[in-house]
């Protein structure tokens, strides 16, 4: 019972510095802007702890974050393997693929509205729907390797990649393209020196999304079959022994890797699109 | 309607493409076929006819997956186990259970978040990173800690659901409360209007094009984990279930036909949303 008690009084005490830090002139600081999400994630640990140690829970429904941990430092061999596999093998390769695929298209239909009318809605209707459903399929086709998850990552980037490049395109204003008319530059300096530069930031935002769904295609596509070795694989193999620490310390792992992956291509967007008034301070 | 003639060429392009693949992927077991049972090699024509309706094809014809989805399920009785509308009900009504809870909490948290400042600053980075985070993943194992925990059926899919559709209605609900700018918000202090009056009167009308926007967003990726929550369980029922059961027992046009099911199903929300939406907006004088 001290557990419960002692996660409780963590949570509050936690809590209420947050409501004096935000209320402080800390607050408008870099710092106090880290320090408060921080001090609030800390917090739900400590309470997860003591709730789960205090109330007994089996470690099967819900294992503390301590022994989250001690699994991650345990198995590091395990967790980087599939790491390499699911995530750079899979998820970067057809991330890669999908979106260089997606720009291409959307540069090749540009010349044509004809194509863009009807490609768009398609794209708009196709990025809605459950593509994950397309994984069976996939591994059917391509084999359990990596191969069938990259492809399953690229048609999940494509179509939200293809639709933000083409509206990306569209982004320079008539004045910019006469200036560019009265330069006399051809078609393809137009593009290269005033279309793509200007439809970084919709490129960026596509390119953003894709990351996120890239990780997802991976690891699901791997619940359909895969070799030994693979994130999505440990995690439903992990649950056929009830070893939910895995399971856990493969989720940490995941969401370190989407959100490092997300910080990267929004750290690249920042230095390239500098200009962009959203990036401005 | 002027967009009406390029969609369709799209699509008709896309499936005389899908034939092509049909027919390039399929005729491989056809030349295999007929190595074995010693024939010549077939002509052009023949393969082509061969490859429109195999059985267990590689890539299934068009026409081939609209006879199952309509066999399946205009041609069946809907309590039929092999019927796709007893499937899909199964998964829509997880799908619309996960998606309420989701939007009402989502939409809850937002609210606090935008009266609270002790909230925004400590939920809301997390509540932002927590969309880079791949949350499908963790799918399976809810589905079997609430299993241990005796939750069976619905629930632990509608809780997969939920937790896919809060966060964007927690991103774009604060977004949307916040949209009213300050001329707008001191107008209504010059009224002397309650912090409760601002909040009925300006915030939730202004906020309601983000509220749509993020349902949109919420109730694909509902459908999504419905699905994915219907794969650990073993293939009892549902349109994951069916995916599941065609891949373990090559049945491909059965893939195929519930994959469209869940697409038709996604995009038939998608559009009743969109209609509501549209409906709401007028009324409200917001569609220009």
């Amino acid at each position: 019972m001290s557990w419960v008690i002692v996660a409780l009084a963590a949570w509050i005490g936690g809590w209420y510095l947050n409501i004096r830090l935000s209320h402080a002139a800390v607050a408008r600081t870099r710092a106090g802007q880290l320090a408060v999400p921080v001090i609030f994630g800390l917090t739900i640990l400590i309470l997860w702890e003591g709730l789960v140690r205090g109330l007994n829970v089996s470690p099967v429904i819900l294992p503390p974050p301590s022994a989250v941990l001690a699994r991650i430092g345990s198995s590091l061999p395990t967790l980087g393997a599939d790491f390499w596999q699911t995530a750079v093998k899979g998820a970067l390769t057809g991330y890669v693929l999908g979106c260089g695929a997606a720009v291409l298209t959307a540069i090749a239909i540009d010349r044509s509205p004809f194509l863009q009318k009807g490609l768009l809605p398609v794209g708009n209707f196709v990025a809605a729907l459950p593509i994950v459903g397309i994984a069976p399929i996939m591994v059917m086709w391509f084999g359990f390797d990596w191969q069938s998850k990259a492809a399953v990552v690229v048609i999940m980037v494509f179509f939200p990649m293809l639709v933000n490049t083409v509206a990306g395109l569209k982004a320079t204003d008539a004045m910019q393209r006469d200036l560019m008319a009265t330069y006399s530059a051809s078609y393809w300096q137009t593009l290269a020196k005033l279309r793509l530069p200007a439809a970084m930031p919709f490129l960026f935002n596509g390119l953003k999304i894709s990351s996120t769904l890239a990780l997802i295609g991976a690891i699901v596509a791997e619940f359909f079959g895969s070799p030994i070795v693979g994130m999505g694989f440990r995690i439903n193999a992990s649950i056929g022994q009830l070893a939910l620490d895995m399971i856990w310390a493969e989720i940490a792992v995941a969401a370190l890797a989407g959100s490092a992956f997300y910080g990267l291509v929004a750290l690249i967007e920042r230095r390239m699109t500098f200009w962009h008034p959203s990036q401005r301070r | 309607m002027r967009n009406i003639v390029p969609i369709l060429t799209v699509v008709a392009a896309i499936v005389i493409l899908w034939y092509g693949a049909a027919v390039k992927l399929n005729s491989a077991w056809v030349y295999d076929q007929a190595t074995r049972a010693g024939a010549k090699v077939p002509s052009f024509s023949q393969v082509v006819t061969e490859t429109m309706n195999q059985e267990r094809p590689v890539l299934p014809t068009p026409h081939q997956v609209t006879a199952e989805l309509w066999k399946s399920t205009v041609g069946m009785a809907i309590t039929s186990k092999r019927s796709l509308v007893y499937h899909g009900w199964v998964t829509l009504s997880a799908t619309l259970l996960g998606f309420a809870i989701g939007t009402g909490l989502g939409v809850l948290l937002a609210v606090g978040i935008i009266h609270n400042r002790a909230m925004d600053m400590s939920v809301m980075p997390w509540a932002i990173a927590s969309q880079t985070i791949p949350i499908l993943a963790i799918a399976p194992m809810i589905i079997v800690v609430l299993n241990s925990l005796g939750l069976q059926g619905l629930v632990p899919k509608a809780i997969i659901s939920a937790y896919l559709s809060f966060f964007p209605v927690v991103v774009g609900m604060v977004k949307g409360l916040r949209s009213p700018d300050q001329m707008q918000l001191d107008l209504l202090k010059t009224y002397n209007a309650s912090a409760a009056a601002a909040f009925w009167k300006l915030r939730v009308p202004s906020s309601m094009p983000y509220l749509f926007a993020s349902l949109k967003v919420g109730i694909a990726a509902s459908l999504v984990g419905a699905i994915v929550g219907e794969l650990p369980t073993g293939a009892v029922a549902g349109l994951g279930a069916r995916l599941l059961s065609g891949s373990y027992y090559g049945q491909t046009v059965q893939i195929w036909a519930a994959l469209f099911a869940a697409a038709i199903v996604a995009a038939g929300m998608v559009i009743l949303i969109g209609v509501i939406e549209k409906g709401t907006l007028k009324r409200m004088g917001m569609v220009r």
